[in-house]
């Protein structure tokens, strides 16, 4: 009896291992453990063997069924594994179609880039961020920044003024308000409000009746304003120096040009190095480099340090010129953006094309 | 400002390339546009030749084949001038010369005849117009084979001058040259009207008198008077100096006027004597619609505040600004009387612009001359007078001035340079600066005391202004240092506002939508296009005065005219995907006055002219999402949109609703009103189709709302702990039928005020219409959430409270679905 059992298990084991499908499995199963098997059979008639047998062959019945009845399940399971993997290999996508895109992408316009750039590097420098009004007064446009009252700037072919009842006060001269020609009208308007000290840079919208490739009617403007104690035109180059650095790169420099501008006193206009050319105005291949046009120096802005006229319009405010200095500068946005980016016709900001637009995520 | 090298260095050369001297003046303050060449680009292979035989050519009767020696040897050159002639001093250009345009001169062969080289006319090396042929020089000038720079001046380097407007001094050569021996250090030679002066009164007193209205608008009229002079074409330095400057010579009375102003910076006039009755000016301002016939050949109406010279017919010259032609020098003029005159700078401004005449004289003018410079003019002129016209001089001067406001010393406080610079400079090196700028320097204790040129008189009137003087030529951009400013641990920042508006830009731009910069001005069609009109307030723009062009001649006082320009110029551009919105400001003239863009005072005193809230905008023609391989989106509707906006509060961390409300130029049944904390701020919708196709668009949806309302609604940064472990929530969904002219959002608003406080959410998650509902009726699906901070809530609890939202739901005509 020991020996058929023995021979039960050796057949079990090898059908069960030469099974190929879950069916034949299932096959086996109920050929070798089912109802009507023979080990089945054995187990059954355990209770009619002699008493000395019992024990010996119940024990190895049990264990050869319960071992084949593992073998059957393992069997099972890999084989259903292998079966799915079988099943995944043939349903087969191309993985180099491209994406669904959960939404589409949108894009920033560059000025708003370039504008979010510069505030960010001024804010780490320790400014505020304010921001005036775009359709202002005379008097803050330009007398208060000490344009005499015959001013070229102030020319009707230079500025945009308001009509008055149309925006302008009905009872408002031909001349007393306007589109701001530069952010600089927010230094006074800060100043009467703020005491020194005061940090800030006012980004904006200005304008000028003037219009080709290279001017806008309307662009945009970013103002810087320090004034407190101590401070002086070398604080003014430090701070420039620090700020064109992050926006064109830690190797650039900066120059500074004596000039001059109503409302500063000493004014300079500043340049900084060509990041193309690294200040060389030569690229190899080209006559000269194309985007300094030689130079080595880009010309970026204006700036000096507050004319004492300007702050004899906030001296209640507690500016009195003898007790604080200041420096004041002012670029365009449009202008930086163009150099990072390569823009070249300053009237493509305004086009909006999303063919533009799409370029700068 | 042009400004020829060889002229400025008679009187400061500073042995620099102009190049070199064009850098070191941008540096200090005057910006040199470009140094350019007058005449031949190089002076080489130009030499002095004597012309020893002329013969005619043999197959050409205009050509004449000349024997020229050169020094080395003699030459044939061939030459088209009738005036070529044996015996002439001429200059040569050799083979290898290159010619003005860059022609350069080789051996050839003219119609069989070999020529080696050319001879030069006036205007082959920028010298004259050249009418008369070659340019035959004084006999025994210089000997054949001397370079010809050595005695004509050819191949002038000009260096031109972007003058600032305060530098007036700097409109004439000898003021440049001073500036040239400030920052280099080179030597400066005294000044041609040093140490001369002309007495008013003498001989002049019976040839000449004037009269001045108006002291303000002419505080100095300044004549003399030349007699027995000949009018003739200037000598050849004088007509070289004048062309490398940009000016045309005429004759050398003309010649002379011109050349005084371009050194001194004082322009002159010359009137015929013998044209002016009795020798008799006066200066006086016209009379209304008065005419006068300028230099120039147009005759010009002028306004009142024009100030004339007048003789005793009328009218001569426009003061400043152009003369006249009744009384122009001529080929016949024998006496001349010679005006130097300082004008009202900002009148001569007004007066050129109006009468859109821009000259030499009046851009000096313009600027504001010290009446000091008349007399330097005069007297430098009188010179040349004698020197060139052979004239006699009537002695004295016509000298009508009124007196002058003097202004005493300034004050350089020791240490003040300092101070404003963040660069120590000496007290000698402060000194020794001005002292070469032309100003008068003393020691007072420690601090200077400085008195100021008349050639800088308008311009240098305060300590700082002398601080910048000293700072400009000190080789600055080398010495200064760069710093931050010192101080106290300032912290910079966006306001919140200012981070919110960052964050709804950002929300827009992630939400797939392109950002525009529109024109803050547009044409006063859009709002017919948009059909606004009166009384909405959007129809009253605030208006340019002078615009540039009828186009962009009012303010916007919505964004969506932006957004729509924008979307048709891309649709028509053949843009697949136009989804773009636009954050920046409306200009509306009424109505809350003073308001910043994102609420809040501007600073300042005094407020602005007209409101600029911040508007935020987006717009949608077509598909959002791009379509893929495997997707193909349906084009933007309403709900679409409106879950954009719904993005943009949440993204915020609030909430807008949406109620019905028309918009003029949106679909009258696919439009809303924007609502946030009780605020209207807004609206929403699909634009009317009649108002898409003015922009060539098809189905567009959209919104504009006021940013700073619906920033104002957000707790961003402010939201407080809300406990939501504690006690759990009961969860309940309610079926409605109700007429389709109910609202979605007053069955909500309806729910929430009958669910009091325990009701912490209700939303609708489903909307059914069909034959399960009657056919004007649909079927609202509503999911509430109850909740209490400190208990744990019971049906019984609850139960009340549904109840009354069933009823709230039933008395907006409900009826709760099995
Ligand atoms: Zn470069």
């Amino acid at each position: 009896m020991l020996e058929r059992l023995e021979t039960i298990e050796a057949e079990g084991t090898a059908a069960v291992n030469g099974a190929g499908s879950a069916a034949e499995l299932e096959n086996l199963r109920v050929k070798f453990l089912g109802r009507k098997a023979e080990l089945t059979g054995i187990l059954r008639g355990i209770a009619d063997l002699e008493p000395a047998e019992r024990g010996p062959v119940g024990g190895a019945a049990n264990k050869v069924r319960k071992g084949l009845e593992a073998l059957v399940e393992s069997r099972i399971e890999s084989l259903a594994g292998a079966e799915l993997e079988a099943s995944l290999a043939s349903d087969r996508i191309d993985v180099t179609l491209p994406g669904s895109p959960v939404r589409a992408v949108g894009h920033l316009h560059p000025i708003t880039r370039t504008r979010r750039l510069i505030e960010d590097v001024m804010i780490g420098l320790g400014y505020q961020v304010m921001e005036g009004p775009e359709v202002e007064h005379d008097f803050y446009n330009f007398t208060a920044l000490n344009h005499p009252a015959d001013h070229p700037a102030r020319m009707l072919q230079d500025t945009f003024y308001i009509e008055s009842g149309a925006g302008a006060p009905e009872e408002a001269g031909p001349r007393d308000v306007l589109l701001r020609t530069h952010t600089s009208p927010m230094q006074v308007r800060a100043m009467e409000t703020t005491p020194p000290p005061l940090f800030m840079i006012v980004p904006g919208k200005t304008y000028r009746r003037d219009s080709d490739a290279t001017h806008s009617p309307m662009f945009h403007q970013v103002e810087g304003l320090a004034v407190a104690e101590g401070i002086t035109l070398a604080d003014l180059k430090g701070t420039l120096l620090a700020m064109l650095r992050e926006i064109f790169g830690p190797d650039r420099e900066i120059r500074m040009r004596p000039h001059f501008f109503p409302f500063t006193e000493p004014s300079v206009e500043f340049d900084v190095s060509c990041f193309k050319c690294r200040g060389s105005g030569k690229v190899e291949g080209e006559d000269r480099c194309n985007l300094c046009k030689g130079i080595g120096w880009i010309e970026l802005g204006g700036a000096g340090m507050v004319d004492p006229n300007v702050f004899g319009f906030v001296r209640e405010a507690g500016y009195d010129p003898d007790l604080v200095t200041g420096f004041a500068f002012g670029f365009g946005i449009e202008r930086i953006a163009m150099l990072r980016h390569g823009v070249g016709d300053l009237r493509l900001f305004f086009d909006n094309d999303v063919r533009l637009l799409e370029q700068f995520s | 400002m042009r400004v020829p090298y060889g002229w400025m260095a008679e009187y400061c050369d500073p042995g620099l390339d102009p190049d070199v001297l064009a850098e070191k003046l941008a540096m200090t303050g005057t910006e040199v546009e470009r140094v350019v060449v007058s005449g031949p680009p190089s002076a080489d292979n130009f030499v002095i030749g004597l012309v020893t035989a002329v013969e005619e050519h043999p197959d050409a009767d205009r050509l004449r084949v000349c024997t020229v020696d050169d020094g080395e040897g003699e030459r044939t050159i061939v030459c088209g001038a009738p005036n070529v002639a044996a015996g002439q001093t001429v200059v040569v250009a050799l083979p290898g010369a290159v010619m003005p345009g860059g022609m350069k001169i080789k051996k050839a062969k003219l119609r069989g005849v070999p020529s080696e080289g050319m001879i030069c006319s006036e205007s082959e090396l920028g010298l004259g117009d050249g009418k008369d042929g070659i340019m035959v020089l004084e006999d025994g000038l210089a000997a054949p084979g001397t370079p010809a720079a050595d005695v004509v001046p050819i191949s002038e380097h000009v260096l031109e001058l972007e003058v600032t407007p305060n530098r007036t001094d700097c409109f004439g050569i000898y003021g440049v040259a001073r500036e040239a021996h400030a920052i280099t250090g080179a030597a400066l030679a005294p000044a041609p009207w040093e140490g001369e002066s002309v007495e008013a009164g003498g001989e002049i007193d019976s040839l000449v008198s004037v009269e001045v209205e108006n002291h303000d608008l002419c505080p100095r009229f300044t004549a003399r008077a030349f007699t027995d002079l000949k009018i003739a074409p200037s000598p050849l330095w004088l007509r070289a100096r004048l062309i490398a400057s940009g000016q045309r010579p005429i004759n050398n009375v003309v010649d002379i006027t011109n050349y005084v102003m371009w050194l001194t910076g004082q322009p002159m006039h010359a009137f015929d004597l013998d044209l002016v009755p009795s020798g008799a000016l006066s200066i006086r301002s016209a009379k209304p619609g008065e005419k006068v016939a300028t230099l120039d050949g147009v005759e010009r109406e002028v306004s009142t505040d024009t100030v004339l010279v007048c003789d005793q017919n009328g009218p001569t010259s426009i003061a400043g600004v152009m003369g006249g032609a009744v009384s122009e020098v001529s080929e016949t003029t024998t006496s001349v009387l010679m005006e130097a005159a300082t004008w009202n700078g900002p009148n001569i401004l007004r007066t050129s612009r109006d009468l859109n005449l821009r000259s030499e004289a009046s851009s000096r003018f313009e600027k504001q001359l010290h009446p000091d410079l008349a007399e330097r003019a005069q007297i430098v002129a009188t010179a040349l007078m004698v020197e060139l016209c052979g004239a006699t001089v009537a002695s004295g001067m016509v000298d009508v001035a009124a007196p002058l406001s003097e202004s005493g010393p300034i004050r350089l406080r020791n240490g003040r340079v300092e101070r404003i610079l963040g660069l120590a400079i000496d007290t000698d090196s402060q000194t020794e600066a001005l002292g070469m700028l032309g100003f008068g320097v003393e020691a007072d204790g420690d601090d200077l005391l400085v008195t100021v040129p008349a050639d800088r008189f308008y311009d240098v009137t305060r300590e700082i202004d002398l601080v910048e003087e000293v700072g400009r030529v000190n080789d600055l951009d080398k010495r200064l240092p760069a710093t931050l400013p010192s101080g106290s641990g300032r912290v910079g920042g966006l306001s919140r506002q200012q981070v919110l508006q960052r964050r709804a830009e950002d929300s827009m731009r992630e939400a797939g939508f392109d950002e525009i910069v529109g024109w803050s001005f547009t044409d006063p069609g859009e709002t017919e296009r948009l059909r606004l009109a009166t009384p909405d307030s959007r129809a009253d723009a605030v208006r340019l005065s002078n615009p540039l062009s009828e186009d962009q001649s009012v303010m916007r006082t919505t964004l969506l005219g932006s957004l729509l320009g924008a979307a048709g110029r891309n649709r028509s551009r053949g843009a697949g995907r136009i989804a773009l919105f636009e954050s920046g400001r409306v200009y509306l003239p009424a109505g809350g006055f003073g308001h910043g863009p994102l609420g809040g005072d501007f600073p300042g005193d005094q407020r602005p002219p007209v409101n600029e809230p911040q508007h935020l905008a987006v717009l949608a023609s077509g598909t959002i999402d791009p379509a893929t391989w495997d997707n193909d989106p349906a084009a933007a509707d309403f709900f679409q949109i409106k879950g954009v906006l719904e993005r943009l509060a949440l993204g915020l961390g609030t909430e807008v609703e949406v109620v019905a409300g028309e918009q003029p130029f949106l679909h009258p049944g696919r439009s809303g009103t924007v609502v946030a904390n009780g605020e209207e701020i807004g609206w929403i919708g699909q634009i009317h189709p009649s108002v898409a196709t003015a922009w060539d668009l098809e189905e567009t949806v959209a919104f504009e709302i006021r940013l700073a309302e619906l920033l104002k609604a957000s707790p961003l940064g402010e939201e407080t702990y809300g406990d939501f472990t504690s006690f759990p929530p009961v969860d309940r969904e309610l079926a409605l039928v109700i007429a389709n002219s109910v609202e979605a959002a007053s069955v909500l608003a309806a729910a929430k005020e009958a669910g009091g406080d325990l009701l912490v959410s209700v939303t609708v998650f489903d909307v059914y219409r069909g034959d399960q509902v009657g056919p004007e009726e649909k079927s609202l699906a509503l999911r509430m959430r109850f909740r209490a901070d400190d208990r744990t809530l019971s049906d019984e609890e609850v139960d009340p409270i549904w109840q009354k939202i069933i009823g709230a739901a039933e008395a907006l005509g409900g009826k709760v679905r099995g």
